[in-house]
């Protein structure tokens, strides 16, 4: 038995959430899921190796196939296939991201087995119950995962990423994985600079200044991209600023915008609706305004400013000189 | 020409406070109300341009309760040509059960003369969030399958999508027939006209039957987690909390004196 993890490389290392999704699975050997083994999606690079003996993974396996270097995702479930088998494993757990979450359901599809998105905990092993977030993370689902091997996806940070108290010996065992024709009739032909908007300079900002409806039109924003200025960070926005074309769609924050995790967040005349907070729970500190102390964001934030966005931002701004 | 089929799901309006049955193994609607997901509007939307070019029809179709005809109305209304009910509790079933029942209807649509070239769904629903409707219904038709695009075009039965990758817009060039699943994003949102209105209203929304048996999600029940004790300081109201606001900026050290 083991617990069979997809790694998805970044920058030369085992991404954030591979690595947490790394420690958690390396918890459920103690439930009695096995040793842990690790599937490299990428070049199985020095760093890479030694972030998986650091989480303690017994051994990695790897592939070298050229038809592979443009990606491709029914091909690397062929992948995942492969290293299952070989690990002789009975659960597979893959970072929920765009590309963990697609793999596996391609997994799922091709050998009949259950899958379970965005899983946050697991009550037990065998038979295998998980907690999993739904309704855009309002809801927790309690599910039973049936098939003889189980496919979970982890959302992004249910854990952090810890070293294993004995390091693992991540030993190397390429596998030998013939790509079929078929499995690269959707790949990708080409990579091109990101249009409509880079996310990056929002992404990696220290500081966000966040804008809802509260904003009241798309001549509201001069203030917040004023104060964002003045901070030296950027803008994000709530999805209803998209939606009704007041701000370009690669400012949005939340579970369908991007993901932000600034030292400072400042949303005005956002409501802090769940699917928003998804997008900014992992900011550091947040100061809300907002006409309405009520407003979720105002309670779940560290500071807040009642009043109108369109007086207290301009005031701010005075002060600041 | 593209005969384009859009899937599409009655959700819980989860925007406001979620409330869930007394059994609490749904959601409950009764206040909240009904939608459809913005990746599945995108979808819709995307379906709508690309029937236009290449002049072909929109078909929705949901799998859900009568009160589905809702959401099939409300696509019909921003251009979607007709749409299909395929009458069943969702709730009993999974995300495998679900696209196996979609498949059907695109099995049983191509015997009879009309071909579904490509099918659209969004890349997970908002309630549920399996991420597998459409790699399932895929592989149930045999077809090439795309997730998380923005974009789509077709010329020469060939489909360009676009999706964002991790190190830029990812392009996929696929021959159809195929499936992809939509990330709300690039698409501009339709509105319904007064003209669409009108149509969706009218509109005859055929109902079929899925003649499998439904395996079912493995759903054991649902929890709200409790909102954590509200911590906040409050600054002060209105613009006199402004010197308030600079002190703490200056404490985290985001500004200097
Ligand atoms: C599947 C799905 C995905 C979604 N994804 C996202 C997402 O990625 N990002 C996102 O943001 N939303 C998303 N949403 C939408 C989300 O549920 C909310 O509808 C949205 O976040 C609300 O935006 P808002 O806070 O700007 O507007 P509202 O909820 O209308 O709130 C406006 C707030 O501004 C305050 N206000 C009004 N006037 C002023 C003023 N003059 N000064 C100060 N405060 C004022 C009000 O008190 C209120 O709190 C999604 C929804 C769904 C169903
Ligand atoms: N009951 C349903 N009826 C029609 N389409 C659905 C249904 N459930 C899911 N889908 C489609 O499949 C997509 C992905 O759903 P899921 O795999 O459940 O996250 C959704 O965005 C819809 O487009």
């Amino acid at each position: 038995m083991s617990v069979v993890v997809v790694v998805e490389v970044e920058d030369g290392r085992a991404s954030l959430v591979a690595r947490e999704t790394l420690t958690f699975a390396r918890g459920l050997a103690a439930l009695g899921a096995g040793e842990l083994h690790a599937v490299i999606l990428g070049a199985p690079t020095d760093s890479v190796l030694a972030d998986c003996r650091e989480q303690g993974v017994a051994a990695v396996h790897t592939v070298d196939n050229p038809e592979l270097s443009r990606y491709a995702a029914a091909a690397w479930a062929a992948v995942v296939e492969a290293a299952g088998r070989a690990a002789r494993a009975d659960l597979v757990i893959a970072p929920g991201t765009g590309r963990g979450n697609e793999i596996l359901a391609h997994v799922a599809a091709r050998r009949g087995l259950d899958m379970a998105a965005n899983v946050v905990s697991v009550d037990s092993v065998t038979p295998l119950r998980v907690q999993r977030q739904v309704v855009g993370g309002s809801v927790i689902e309690s599910t039973a995962v049936q098939s003889r091997v189980r496919l979970l996806s982890m959302a992004g940070h249910a854990v952090e990423p810890e070293a294993a108290a004995t390091p693992g010996a991540a030993e190397v065992r390429p596998l030998a994985v013939a790509i079929a024709p078929e499995d690269l009739r959707a790949q990708v032909v080409r990579v091109e600079e990101r249009t409509g908007g880079d996310t990056s300079g929002l992404t990696s900002a220290k500081v966000v200044v966040g804008a809802g409806r509260g904003a009241g039109g798309p001549e509201g924003f001069d203030d917040v991209i004023a104060l964002a200025e003045r901070l030296g960070g950027a803008l994000g926005v709530s999805r209803v600023v998209t939606s009704l074309g007041w701000r370009p769609h690669h400012e949005q924050v939340g579970q369908t915008g991007s993901r932000i995790s600034p030292d400072l967040y400042i949303p005005c005349g956002i409501s802090g609706a769940i699917q928003h907070w998804a997008g900014c729970a992992s900011s550091k500190t947040i100061l809300a305004i907002n006409t309405d102390p009520d407003a979720p964001m105002v309670t779940k934030a560290t500071y807040a400013v009642v009043g109108d966005m369109h007086e207290v931002v301009p005031a701010i701004l005075a002060e600041l000189g | 020409m593209t005969n384009v089929l859009v899937c599409v799901k009655r959700v819980v309006d989860a925007t406001g406070e979620v409330v869930l049955t007394d059994d609490a193994m749904r959601v409950d609607g009764r206040y909240a109300g009904y939608t459809t997901s913005a990746h599945e509007e995108a979808a819709v939307a995307l379906a709508v341009e690309v029937a236009g070019e290449a002049g072909g029809t929109v078909t929705v179709l949901s799998v859900g309760t009568a009160d589905a005809a809702e959401q099939i109305r409300n696509a019909i209304a921003v251009g979607a040509t007709d749409g299909i009910l395929v009458e069943a509790d969702p709730d009993a079933m999974g995300p495998a059960d679900i696209a196996a029942a979609i498949a059907e209807v695109v099995t049983q649509r191509a015997a009879s003369g009309t071909a579904y070239d490509l099918v659209l769904v969004g890349n997970d629903a908002a309630d549920t969030g399996d991420f597998q409707v459409g790699v399932r219904l895929a592989y149930a038709l045999g077809r090439p399958v795309v997730t998380g695009m923005k974009t789509v075009s077709v010329a020469d039965s060939v489909a360009t999508l676009t999706g964002d990758g991790p190190s830029g817009t990812e392009v996929y060039e696929v021959a159809l027939p195929a499936v992809a699943s939509i990330l709300e994003g690039a698409a501009d949102v339709r509105y319904p006209s007064v003209m669409g209105r009108m149509k969706a209203k009218k509109a005859v929304i055929e109902t079929v039957a899925w003649s499998g048996s439904p395996q079912g999600s493995g759903r054991a029940g649902l929890t709200v987690p409790p909102p954590p004790p509200s911590q906040v300081t409050i600054l002060g109201e209105g613009p006199q909390a402004a010197a308030a606001v600079v002190e703490v900026l200056t404490q985290l050290g985001v500004v200097s004196r």
